[in-house]
């Protein structure tokens, strides 16, 4: 087993809030392989989406102060939300390839920054360099066959130039860590399409039929449960499972976990502080039958 | 689709504006139709993507802001991933909502939503909805 040194970890608000689950799990399957995730001492919000307009500066301040907060501790930082990893990734890039846009913004933040941390999402870290051969030697409770739908989203895939660290339209990395813990992962389209994101703000409308294309897919495909890496994600598979069976007569609600939620309890946690409660599609009776969980 | 050109319509200097924000030649689309094609809010679209881009190309940017379309953009790149010619449309479409809030003012006024939805939404799809749709 790996030991390495803590990871510096930036959790992001909604890891402290609606998705306190994700953290705990997250931080869960870090220290059974032997890397725990440290959080960053001092942190704020990313703001959720990466600045598109080319000359708005002032949304960039919030993620170019993590980066600069982060970099102090290290050089590398860990993230587990989809949303904030797109952000910080993209933050970076622009500061690193834009010497006048950086300058400004170091101004703003009154910090000096070189563009020198790597950010690296926690998928990337668990396959890559912990990897899936460690992950199998850790496990207490082997997923044996358990038909996972791995749901990638989109924050985590595009632009793959500047935040891609798997195939931006068939991605493979968390179905094979899925493997590795005991899984079997279901084929499916729409694996890295959009669940609607922030669109269920404006529109509940547009969010389900962006959710419902890709929960059709997953139920049609047999998976027991899905798993992703997104809250918001989470979020929108989760919630608008009641209003989809509704609309179709045959559609099975299948629960919707963070990936660490169940790696975690595959490598011997207890589940506690996962909030499985919160679930709009609760995933505890299948847990239990499953053996993961005491019940 | 029909489109009725007119001088006093065509808008160049908009135009412009679309393009200096969003740093997009949006001459470069071809109208392959890929981005409507694979845009996952396209079944909520008044316009499709692609006819958007197409309105701005034609200096009729009034209409494109005009349009429900730019509000239901999730950002998720799937246009930009596949545009053959490397045109960033999400970068267009927040172009789009910056000209029409800097006129009209917040698209999703704070006050309106209730306390019930805001303590259902995920902190994520609150901060980017503020994010996209207030000025």
């Amino acid at each position: 087993m790996q030991n390495m040194e803590a990871l510096p970890y930036f959790p992001g608000c909604t890891l402290k809030q609606r998705a306190a689950g994700f953290d705990r799990s997250a931080r869960d399957v870090f220290s059974a392989l032997g890397s725990p995730l440290a959080e960053l001492a001092g942190w704020n919000c990313c703001g959720a989406t990466f600045p598109l307009t080319v000359e708005n500066l002032l949304d960039l301040t919030g993620p170019a102060r993590i980066l600069v907060s982060a970099r102090a501790e290290g050089t590398r930082l860990a993230v587990a939300c989809a949303a904030c990893y797109n952000v910080l990734r993209r933050t970076n890039h622009l500061l690193r390839t834009d010497a006048e846009k950086r300058e400004k913004v170091c101004l703003f933040v009154e910090s000096e920054y070189d563009g020198d941390l790597e950010v690296v999402h926690i998928l990337e870290l668990l396959h890559r360099e912990i990897g899936c051969g460690h992950v199998r030697q850790a496990l207490r409770r082997p997923l044996e066959g358990l038909r996972v739908a791995a749901y990638y989203g989109c924050l985590l895939l595009r632009p793959a130039a500047e935040v891609g660290f798997d195939d931006p339209e068939s991605p493979v990395l968390l179905d094979e860590l899925l493997a590795a813990a005991g899984a079997a992962p279901v084929s499916y389209p729409h694996r890295g399409e959009c669940c609607g994101g922030y669109l269920a703000v404006r529109s509940e409308e547009a969010a389900l039929g962006a959710s419902k294309r890709v929960l059709m897919a997953i139920s049609a495909a047999g998976a027991d449960v899905v798993v992703t890496s997104c809250p918001l994600c989470q979020y929108n598979l989760d919630r608008r499972q009641a209003a989809i069976a509704r609309q179709e007569a045959g559609f099975r609600p299948v629960p919707v976990l963070y990936f660490t939620q169940l790696l975690g309890l595959a490598l011997g946690a207890d589940g506690a502080g996962y909030r499985f409660d919160e679930h709009y599609v609760d995933p505890r009776p299948l847990l239990k039958e499953r053996g993961l969980v005491e019940g | 689709m029909k489109v009725t050109l007119l001088p006093e319509g065509l808008r160049p200097a908009l135009q412009r504006r679309v393009e200096e924000v969003s740093g997009q030649n949006v001459l470069a689309c071809y109208q392959c139709g890929k981005c409507s094609a694979g845009c996952p809010a396209a079944g909520v679209m008044d316009l499709l993507p692609s006819q958007v881009i197409r309105l701005v190309q034609l200096g009729l940017v009034e209409e494109a802001l005009a349009s429900q379309t730019i509000w239901y953009c999730a950002a998720c790149l799937t246009c930009a991933a596949r545009c053959p010619k490397g045109v960033d449309l999400p970068r267009v479409m927040e172009a789009l909502q910056e000209l029409a809030m800097e006129r009209s003012g917040d698209h999703l006024p704070p006050g309106r939503l209730s306390a019930e939805a805001l303590a259902e939404w995920p902190q994520q799809a609150v901060v980017g909805g503020f994010r996209k749709y207030t000025w």
